[in-house]
């Protein structure tokens, strides 16, 4: 039986000679990311913003024109209206009522629910959350926290683990994921919600899983030639390891393609910041963090020096220690 | 590496097993499951965004227990003042700035008056810190300030006095299996499952539900009252339904009889005109104040205020002795039954209102399951296929360990009662495509030891080894991802994080610890030469 195989064996691209052009052109998205997200903003959801919102299901498809007049006539507020790719459910977002509380804010959703039910007949409204100012402004800071301290946690672990330079890229190439993402949700005008923090974080993860396979492979190869050029051993490295990158990539894309299209509209935007977070860090993976390492003048002597100790030191000696080299 | 012992292969198979039959409950039907014992009814709950319901954060203000609290110590100190001898007489009282300011006339007094003040302020817990400062200003003004430790064993009381009310009555609507649960300092969240009328709920919760009797003034000039002016003692409160047109009345301020003394409400008919109405019953104390109370007062008004707005007020046509009364008032069949329910478990100490919402019509909860399900399985077949088109027997060797790691991921998650929401599920369609990332690498080492010409059994052993270190580091750092998004998550963001982490840990056993023994097996019994990898 043939079997499938996505990178041919032996492949041998010089990643590390198109550094320069690789770090031009991350540099270059990352400040087109930033600028897109600093200067339209990002679609914030009720979630971070509070306020009410409304996921109205139609028995027809309907137009957002009639319904925004229906509620524009209830003076409840600006309502902003989006479509969901089925054409019979519509999503309605409201200003939370200044005053008047818990009550106001169920007068709200009544008063919508009785004009929408008169002018079309069957609506239901499949979900509503209301969130106040005062706890959209915590989830805010604890989804910025959270994904800060996962981004910070990570580094200074494969700081402790390896060398400073490991600790380093992999700042960089995460930081370069969040920002991408964030740049991709101010492009589209997707709704950012606390689902996409738990994407991001998730991608902060698969990314980070990613450099630690490479980087673990640079650390192998920097013990096994102790005299190897480090550009051509972190080439050797990253090639070693792109049937790996790839083939994981592709089984993720795979199951994240399940969920785009068979998974529902409420996750729709989740799986789509995760799939391109999953495109974005193998890129940073193996064109940005790895390169650096080079950039940041890591050389082979300094790992002897630490991996003779803590659990590093332990770990090596299931390694191999004979003529192993080809 | 070949040799699985007998001891080491049942280790290894024992918890799989014991996963898989813990997983088994949740596919099967209520009614099956509950002939089960106890310790076999592990299902793993669904989310709120799955099965449909509300999820409600309340807040208490804690402004208003400390402004009740001092509210409460003004007349403390009045009656201790009043009521002790030799009295102390005092004026000028002001409770501004969450401060308590009085002026003792006699100068002389001042050092006896705060004596007598001091056992108000101790506080009950066991640190013996104050609950009120107090101290003397300008020679004749005692200044009792509240400590912070005072309102925030106030706060908490309060707030475990909430919680209690809550729950009897959310018990009392009949709802299955709310949860209610105290957050941080002045927060509470429910969650009721299936819920098809939160704003009952709502209303209900929005309740503080204080009953007070008190006498009408009759004698206030209703210009006066127009414009929110009583007679001294009295006090102007709205009344939406007031027969004679003005949405307002004017009470005496004394409490006559107060919901404190009630045992029980519920919601009655009127033998007359047949309209809703809430009985209610007094204990022995109660019940002698209000039959005292009504026997003096034969034949005029009696108003009934809930939460400071009058429901009604009757005329006292004859004194009620029984120590039970009827509420009239404007009332539909719910909304008395749901004055009932709310004076039955009592009155919260604390206003609390709704700070987050949200609810998921059942429908939609089930839309998304049947998504959830059927992405889940469109994507394990597609990875399935892809990891054999790529890895042949050992792709199959891997797709079998991620069926166990799906199985045994439920199974976990039923064992520790743990909740499957939407991103949950999301979470399980990236744990099937993550999981199988520790099989590729391991392939991909065995490939590779191939390729530099070891033999086959010495190639299977270096790629399981190599590859090891590489999976366990890549997870531990996986895993903190994880444990911070648990740590700090909310919401959607901690069930995600729930269902990674389980699957983290279960997916290392299953794909390198379980599929090894596979391999070793296999090798062990075909003894092949070269192997398609």
């Amino acid at each position: 039986m043939k079997l499938l195989k996505l990178v041919p064996d032996n492949t041998n691209i010089g990643f590390v000679a198109m550094r320069k052009w690789a770090f031009a052109l991350t540099a270059l998205l990352t400040v087109l990311a930033v600028g897109a997200t600093a200067h339209r903003g990002l679609n914030l959801g009720v979630d971070f913003v509070g306020g009410l919102m409304i996921e109205a299901k139609f028995q027809q498809a309907v137009e957002t024109d009639k319904v925004r007049a229906t509620i524009g006539s209830l003076g409840v507020g600006e309502s902003s209206l989006q479509q969901f790719g089925d054409p019979k459910t519509v999503q309605i977002r409201l200003p939370l009522p200044e005053q008047g509380g818990a009550g106001a804010a169920n007068a709200v959703v009544e008063k919508t629910r009785r004009a929408m039910t008169a002018q079309f007949p069957g609506v239901t409204f499949s979900r509503y959350d209301t969130v106040s100012g005062k706890v959209s402004g915590e989830l805010i800071q604890n989804g910025v926290l959270a994904v800060m301290l996962a981004v910070i946690g990570i580094a200074v672990f494969s700081w402790f683990r390896y060398e400073w330079q490991f600790g380093v890229s992999t700042f960089v190439a995460i930081m370069h994921d969040v920002l991408m993402t964030l740049g991709f949700f101010a492009v589209t005008q997707m709704e950012f919600d606390l689902n996409i923090i738990a994407a991001v974080l998730t991608i902060v993860g698969y990314s980070i899983n990613d450099k630690m396979v490479i980087d673990d492979r640079i650390r192998e190869n920097m013990r096994k030639y102790r005299k190897m050029d480090m550009k051509a051993l972190v080439d050797l490295s990253v090639n070693e390891t792109l049937p790996r990158t790839v083939m994981t990539s592709v089984t993720i894309m795979l199951a994240l393609g399940a969920l785009l299209l068979f998974g529902g509209h409420v996750l729709r935007g989740f799986t789509a910041a995760m799939m391109l977070g999953i495109i974005v860090g193998t890129y940073s993976s193996v064109y940005v963090s790895s390169s650096l390492l080079i950039s940041l003048g890591l050389k082979p002597h300094l790992s002897d020096k630490k991996s003779s100790r803590g659990i590093a030191a332990q770990a090596e000696r299931m390694g191999p220690t004979d003529g192993a080299q080809p | 590496m070949l040799n699985f012992t007998r001891w080491r292969v049942f280790t290894i198979l024992l918890p799989l097993v014991i996963g898989i039959l813990c997983a088994v409950p949740s596919f099967l039907p209520d009614s099956v499951v509950s002939h089960f014992p106890n310790a076999l009814q592990t299902r793993v709950n669904l989310g709120l965004d799955l099965s449909g319901g509300s999820h409600l954060l309340l807040e208490a203000s804690t402004q208003d227990v400390a402004k009740q609290r001092l509210v409460n110590m003004e007349e403390q100190v009045r009656t201790e003042l009043r009521r002790g001898t030799p009295r102390i007489a005092v004026g000028d009282i002001s409770s501004r700035d969450g401060k308590l300011a009085f002026m003792v006339r006699d100068p002389q007094q001042v050092d006896a008056a705060v004596e007598r003040i001091r056992p108000l302020t101790q506080g009950a817990g066991l640190t013996g810190q104050r609950d009120f400062n107090v101290e003397v200003v300008n020679s004749s003004t005692v200044v009792i300030t509240p400590t912070d430790a005072g309102i925030n064993n106030a706060v908490k009381s309060a707030m475990e006095v909430a919680t209690e009310v809550i729950r009897k009555r959310i018990d009392e609507m009949g709802t299955r299996e709310p949860t209610i649960q105290q957050q941080g300092n002045n927060r509470i969240v429910v969650q009721v499952p299936g819920l098809q009328d939160p704003k009952a709920l709502k209303d209900l919760l929005g309740q503080t539900a204080k009953l007070e009797f008190k006498l009408v003034d009759q004698a206030a000039d209703p210009a006066e009252m127009a414009q929110g002016r009583a007679p001294v003692g009295s006090e102007v409160l709205p009344y939406p339904d007031n027969p004679s047109g003005v949405p307002f009345i004017a009470v005496k301020r004394q409490v006559m009889v107060s919901g404190e003394d009630l045992v029980d409400a519920s919601q009655r008919y009127d033998p007359q005109t047949n309209a809703p109405n809430v009985s209610i019953t007094f204990n022995a104390s109660g019940g002698r104040r209000f039959g005292l109370v009504t026997s003096q007062n034969v034949n005029r008004p009696f108003a009934i205020i809930l939460d400071g707005r009058v429901l009604s007020a009757p005329n006292i046509n004859e004194p009620i002795l029984g120590g039970s009364a009827q509420i009239s008032g404007n009332f539909t069949v719910e909304s008395a039954n749901q004055l009932a329910i709310a004076l039955r478990s009592g009155k919260l100490p604390v206003a609390l209102t709704v700070v987050e919402e949200r609810t998921v019509g059942p429908q939609l909860g089930a839309d998304s399951i049947r998504a959830g399900l059927i992405a889940s399985i469109i994507a394990v077949a597609a990875v399935a296929l892809f990891m054999f088109a790529s890895y042949g027997r050992f792709g199959m060797y891997a797709n079998l360990a991620v069926a166990i790691n799906v199985l045994v991921i439920l199974g976990v998650m039923g064992i520790l009662g743990a909740t499957l929401t939407l991103p949950g599920i999301a979470g399980f369609v990236l744990t099937i495509g993550t999981a199988v990332d520790a099989n590729v690498l391991i392939y991909e080492r065995i490939r590779e030891e191939r390729r530099r010409g070891r033999g086959v059994v010495q190639a299977v052993e270096f790629g399981y080894k190599e590859a090891s270190r590489t999976i366990f580091e890549a997870n531990v750092t996986h895993a903190i991802a994880g444990g911070i998004m648990l740590a700090l998550g909310s919401g959607p963001v901690k069930g995600f994080a729930i269902v990674l982490l389980i699957g983290i840990a279960t997916s290392v056993f299953t794909a390198v610890t379980f599929t090894r023994m596979i391999v070793a097996n296999w090798l062990r019994r075909a003894r092949p030469t070269d192997i398609t990898i």
